[in-house]
Parts: structure tokens; C-alpha cells; sequence
């Protein structure tokens, strides 16, 4: 591991008073919200302090979304990866199920604090954007819980390729607006979220689906995800007595990722990868934003973005809708930038084929998301000791993207 | 005195107007805002991502990145500006990232080369200044801030610390041209801001007819006219001039006559 000097004392402490991890994150925002997220930070810190929210937060946790999540040894698929693995290599694959959470995903961890502070702040109305549709859902399915309107902004095109998201949030409740400007991906319609925000300032509440945006969301997503993470190192603890060798997550905006990393980021002795999607390929249309990008400011927050010279934020691709986004949280630019955590890549294809082979050597169908990160797992799996240990996160069940994956394999359902 | 002082210390409040630079024929909008009469012009800079606008400059920052503007362009546009009118002051106005992608210091400079006066950044609050503020301040180039109605009295001093040039008060919480202000609330706000500040004031968003345009000036220093003009753009295309300077000319008539008592 290359980590640039000066190494901090712990890597847990970020952001700064200012929302800063380095150089990145902050609080890039019109005037007209710059009094809301203030507010909002205020509120979370009187949360935190707060036993009754870690306490009503933990409740719906366990007994709403279904946590703990169960921590998995996939054997057959870690048999598999062997078989084309030099002698000796192989490590052993482990995942975390956040697919097993109610609505699929580990979205909704972040959706129940959120709607939380939402409730204490006396909002009474609810937004999010949506790309994949699995946030959308998870948003829709705590207003519904707690009987508050809500408004998804999702672009034209992930209302087409994730049209079964797109009912459950109407069979919800939910109002799905459609957003045409840009390429109708996950990036415009976080800018319609941010322009219903800024007009309805008073009763509203933003629940941004992943770490980032202004400060203090890329931190509160992180705690709030942190979840995963740290039920996933206790119970390895208590099932092997020991800490993995390596972390690996796939990152649309990074929040699941962070939620498994952050706890563990001051065990030297535990690796981590991040994978963005590389779409077609790094030099042809992709969504990696760590390896194709650099600094800028977007939605809130300075962070590595897919940008031409001018900054002038170009479109991302991937074939998975909640990886389809030019930036990512600030914090995982920083964990990049000290050398804490390795970022890569995979692409639509490594992604699809990945899909395929969980679901025959496990029987799990995962999301496309989550499906770059096994795919990073079998990779490194194959460099690595038959005594060593990859931990995934599989992060979202693929109920919701059938239909991508049919019409990719040339089927038709 | 500054081009931007002396606009605002003329016997009338003064004329702001806006268009987006790149998006028709900038060189001759430009000219016909002059002679329409606008005292300050503010040069939108197109970005991809325009959170804080409604569909009209929206649009116009996509056509306008659709014909290929660069901000190289925008520079130039500016220089030649300058040179055509050595005393109408000129605003560049936009977002973040294209303003910083160079660094702050690196645009700050383009801005004194070219002749800019001031700038509008909507998305750097006064809590990030240290990005473009500073290289701003050391330039010359006024820093030019936005005051609205979710800024109460307690955060207001943040706001115009380092505040210089005019403050520009963003008569609606939400997003440009869509929504109108109740003339009540914006003559709260503008006796609410007078009372910190000395800076000019002037008020905008919303803005589209002479009689709202009259009601402002009877209490601001200014009003600021956008996304009625850039429509006209929209409508006119590369011929948009004339109409732009007859709708510049109407609002400058009122303006003119409602010289506050
Ligand atoms: C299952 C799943 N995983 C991952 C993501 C990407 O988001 P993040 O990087 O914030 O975890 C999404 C986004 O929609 C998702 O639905």
C-alpha cells in the first residue's frame, strides 16, 4: 500500500469543521441553501448526541429492513474462481448480504436515518433522486412508513431501463417526475432535486441517495451505512476470529462502499478496492470518475468528476443505472488521493458475465451493481492465498434489472 | 471609482441585464443591451449542470455549449466588449467549476485581461471564499454576492464579508424565471439589507414586466432582468438584437421615471 506522507493518525476522522476530507467535499451551494444545510448539519450533530435516535434508528433497522444482514463464505463461486487460479491461489470469497434488506439494497440504511432527521426537523415533504431506482424505492418506502409526501426525480432513461423500480415507487405512493434535460441519467436528475430544494425551501426535506452532495450529507450517508461495515467485522471477529485481507465494494457514488470501508479504515492490516464502471472501456464512454477524472465542483461538493478543460461535466456510462453518475464522494477522492483505499475498474461486459456466474454457482441473483464488484473479486481472488480472504459487498439483489440483463444476453422476456 | 460604483451613482437606479454568452449572436446582443440602456451587464457563462436555473437559461446554456463556446471565448467576448465599451461595466456570471477548473488565480487574471469588473459565482457560498475569492480580491475584480430570502440577519454579515461591487438580492427562494416576488417581501428585504450595508442593491429573479421592473426601482439600487431576455434570444435567434434593445429600452424607461422620492 502507498500511503503518501504525512500518514494521519486515523483515517476515521474526516471531514474537517467544513466538511472537507483534503482538498475535497465542502459546502458548494446557492445561497438560498447554504441556511439549510447549515440547519441540517446543526440537527445532525444534536442526533448523534441523541440515545434516542441511535436507538429508534437501530429498532428500524432490526426489525424493519432486517439487520443484522447475514455475513456469507460463497464456496462454490470461491471453488470456481480456483479452478482458474494458479496452484496455491484462490483466497477464500465472503460477502456481506445488504441485498437481503428490505427493498433489496443497502440504500434504505440511509433512508431510515435520513428520514429521521427529516421527522425531528419538522419537514413534511420528502425529495430524492433516483438512477438505478433502488434509492428511489428505499425513499418511497419510508414515506410510505411514516406518512410523508414524496417526490422522485428520475431521468427519462433509468425510468426506461428500470421500469420495475419505477411501478413499486407509485404502488408506494410515490410521485416519479421525469427528468429530460441532459442524458436523463441519475446526474440530472440530482440537478432537478437540487432546483426543487432550492423553491421549496420551507417544508422539504432532501434525502441524497448516496455520500455525496454539500456537507454534512457525505458524512451522515457514511454513518449511517457504516452499519454495513460494522456488523460486517464483528461478525467476522466472531465467526473466524479474524479481519479479512481484502475489501472490495463497487461505487456509483460511493456509498456502500464507504458504509463497509470507513469502519475498518484504521486496520492496516485490511485492504480495500473500489470499482467504478468502466462501461465500454476507459477510452471509450465510462462512469469512472477516479481513473478517467479530476477535481472539480459538482452538486455540492468538490471530488474527482468526468470533465472536459473547460469543467464542463461530461456524460457517464454504464450499463448499471446506479453506477451511471460522472462524480463520486469526496471522501473516497481523498481515501484515493492518501493511498488508504485502491480504486479500479470493470466494465459492462465483466460486469454481465460476473452477473451470470453468481447466479449459477449460488443461486444469488445480484444487482449490476454490486456485479462489477465480483467481478473485481475474481480477479484478485486468483492473485491471492487459498488462506487469505476477499469480503464483498453485495450491496442489491437484480430483480430490478432483468430485463437490462435479458436484453444484453439477447433475450427476450 | 469602479465602472460598477459609477453605474450604481448615476441620478437613476440602475438597469442589469443578463444574457449567455455563446447562445445567438453575443457580439451584437451585447451591443443592443448598451444601447437598450442597461447599465450592468452580466455575461452568463454556460455550464452543463445549471442547478440554480430554470428551463429558460438552462436552454440557453445548452445551445450555447452546443455551438461549441469555450471559455477562451467567453474571454474574448469579454476583451472586445471592453474595447467597444470602455464604460459600461461588465459581470461574468456562473458556476463553480468552469470558474475554478484553472484555478482561481488563473481565471481571476483572465477577468482583469479582459476587462471584467465583477463576479457572480452561484455556487461558491461565502463558506468556500478561500476558492475563487481571494485570487478575486487581489485582481481587482469585485466579488460580487447574493443575498436571499433563506438569509436572515444572523448570517447576513458572513454574506458581505468580502463582499464588494453591488449585492445582489435573489428576490425568490427557488429557481431563475420562474417564480415572482411579492413586491411587500422585496421591500422588506431591501430595508432589511440597507440596514447592513452600503453596498448598492440590486434585485432580480422573476423580473420580466416594466411595472415590476418600476416597482423594484422605486426602493432598490438596481434590478436585474435575465430570463426575459434570454427568451427573446431563444424566439429570435441570431437576429435577437432589435427586440433585445427595444425590451431593454421599455424596462430603462420605467426605471428611469421611478426615481424613488
Ligand atoms: C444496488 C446498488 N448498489 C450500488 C449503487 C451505487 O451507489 P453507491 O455507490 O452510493 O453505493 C446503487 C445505486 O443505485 C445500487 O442500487
Amino acid at each position: 500500500m502507498t500511503i503518501t506522507d504525512p500518514t494521519p493518525n486515523s483515517f476515521r476522522n474526516q471531514p474537517d469543521e467544513r466538511g472537507h476530507f483534503g482538498q475535497f467535499g465542502g459546502r458548494y451551494v446557492a445561497e438560498t441553501l447554504m441556511p439549510l444545510v447549515l440547519d441540517l448539519e446543526r440537527e445532525y450533530r444534536a442526533a448523534q448526541q441523541d440515545p434516542a435516535f441511535a436507538a429508534q434508528f437501530d429498532d428500524l433497522l432490526e426489525h424493519y429492513v432486517g439487520r443484522p444482514s447475514p455475513l456469507y463464505y460463497a464456496e462454490r463461486l470461491t471453488e470456481e474462481v480456483r479452478k482458474n487460479a494458479p496452484a496455491g491461489k484462490g483466497a477464500q470469497i465472503w460477502f456481506k448480504r445488504d441485498e437481503l434488506n428490505h427493498t433489496g439494497a443497502h440504500k434504505i440504511n440511509n433512508c431510515i436515518g435520513q428520514i429521521l432527521l427529516a421527522i425531528r426537523m419538522g419537514k413534511t415533504r420528502i425529495i430524492a433522486e433516483t438512477g438505478a431506482g433502488q434509492h428511489g424505492v428505499a425513499t418511497a418506502t419510508v414515506c410510505a412508513r411514516f406518512g410523508l409526501p414524496c417526490f422522485i426525480y428520475m431521468g427519462a432513461k433509468d425510468i426506461e431501463r428500470q421500469q420495475p423500480n419505477v411501478f413499486r415507487m407509485r404502488l408506494l405512493g410515490a410521485e416519479v417526475i421525469p427528468v429530460t434535460s441532459g442524458a436523463g441519467t441519475l446526474k440530472d436528475a440530482m440537478n432537478e432535486g437540487l432546483r426543487d430544494w432550492v423553491a421549496n425551501v420551507h417544508d422539504t426535506f432532501y434525502i441524497i441517495g448516496t455520500a455525496a452532495g454539500p456537507h454534512p450529507y457525505p458524512e451522515l450517508v457514511r454513518d449511517f451505512q457504516s452499519v454495513i461495515g460494522k456488523e460486517a467485522r464483528a461478525q467476522m471477529l466472531s465467526r473466524i476470529n479474524r479481519l479479512p485481507d481484502l475489501l472490495v465494494a463497487a461505487i456509483g457514488g460511493g456509498s456502500n462502499a464507504i458504509g463497509l470501508f470507513h469502519p475498518f479504515l484504521d486496520d492496516k492490516e485490511v485492504a480495500m478496492l473500489g470499482i467504478e464502471a468502466a462501461g465500454h472501456g476507459l477510452e471509450k464512454e465510462h462512469a469512472a470518475s477516479l481513473a478517467g477524472g479530476r477535481p472539480g465542483v459538482l452538486h455540492g461538493n468538490k471530488t474527482y468528476l468526468l470533465q472536459d478543460d473547460d469543467g464542463q461535466i461530461a456524460e457517464a456510462h454504464s450499463i448499471s443505472a446506479g453506477l451511471d453518475y460522472p462524480g463520486i464522494g469526496p471522501e473516497h477522492s481523498w481515501l484515493k488521493e492518501i493511498g488508504r483505499v485502491r480504486y479500479d475498474s470493470v466494465t459492462d461486459t465483466e460486469a454481465l458475465a460476473a452477473f451470470q456466474l453468481l447466479c449459477r454457482t449460488e443461486g444469488i441473483i445480484p444487482a449490476l451493481e454490486p456485479a462489477h464488484a465480483i467481478a473485481a473479486v475474481e480477479r484478485e481472488a486468483k492473485k491471492m492465498n487459498r488462506d487469505q480472504i476477499i469480503l464483498a459487498n453485495l450491496c442489491g439483489r437484480g430483480d430490478k434489472d432483468i430485463f437490462t440483463v435479458a436484453e444484453a444476453l439477447g433475450t427476450s422476456i | 471609482m469602479t465602472r460598477i460604483s459609477a453605474a450604481f451613482s448615476k441620478s437613476h437606479p440602475a438597469l442589469v441585464a443578463f444574457i449567455t454568452a455563446g447562445d445567438g449572436d453575443t457580439t451584437a446582443n451585447l451591443d443592443a443591451l448598451v444601447a437598450g440602456g442597461a447599465d450592468v451587464i452580466e455575461l452568463g457563462m454556460p455550464f452543463t449542470d445549471p442547478m440554480a436555473d430554470g428551463p429558460a437559461i438552462q436552454e440557453a446554456n445548452i445551445r450555447s455549449l452546443n455551438a461549441g463556446t469555450k471559455t477562451t471565448d467567453i474571454f474574448a467576448l469579454a476583451t472586445a466588449f471592453r474595447k467597444r465599451h470602455p464604460d459600461t461595466p461588465l459581470v461574468l456570471m456562473g458556476y463553480a467549476n468552469p470558474m475554478t477548473i484553472r484555478g482561481g488565480d488563473w481565471f481571476a487574471s483572465e477577468c482583469n485581461k479582459a476587462g471584467v469588473d465583477g463576479v457572480i459565482c452561484v455556487d461558491i457560498p461565502p463558506e468556500e471564499d478561500p476558492e475563487l475569492g481571494p485570487a478575486l480580491r487581489n485582481a481587482g475584480i469585485d466579488l460580487i454576492r447574493l443575498a436571499t430570502p433563506t438569509t436572515d440577519a444572523t448570517r447576513l454579515p458572513t454574506v458581505l464579508n468580502g463582499a464588494s461591487g453591488f449585492l445582489y438580492y435573489v428576490s425568490v427562494a427557488g429557481i431563475t424565471g420562474l417564480q415572482v416576488a411579492a413586491q411587500t417581501s422585496i421591500d422588506e428585504a431591501v430595508a432589511r439589507l440597507k440596514v447592513h450595508t452600503d453596498l448598492p442593491i440590486a434585485v432580480g429573479f422573476g423580473v420580466r414586466t416594466p411595472e415590476q421592473a418600476a416597482n423594484i426601482a422605486r426602493v432598490a439600487d438596481g434590478v436585474v432582468v435575465g430570463s426575459a431576455i434570454v427568451e427573446l434570444v431563444a424566439e429570435h435567434g441570431t437576429s435577437a438584437a432589435g427586440p433585445v434593445r427595444d425590451y431593454v429600452a421599455s424596462l430603462k424607461q420605467v426605471i428611469v421615471a421611478a426615481r424613488k422620492v
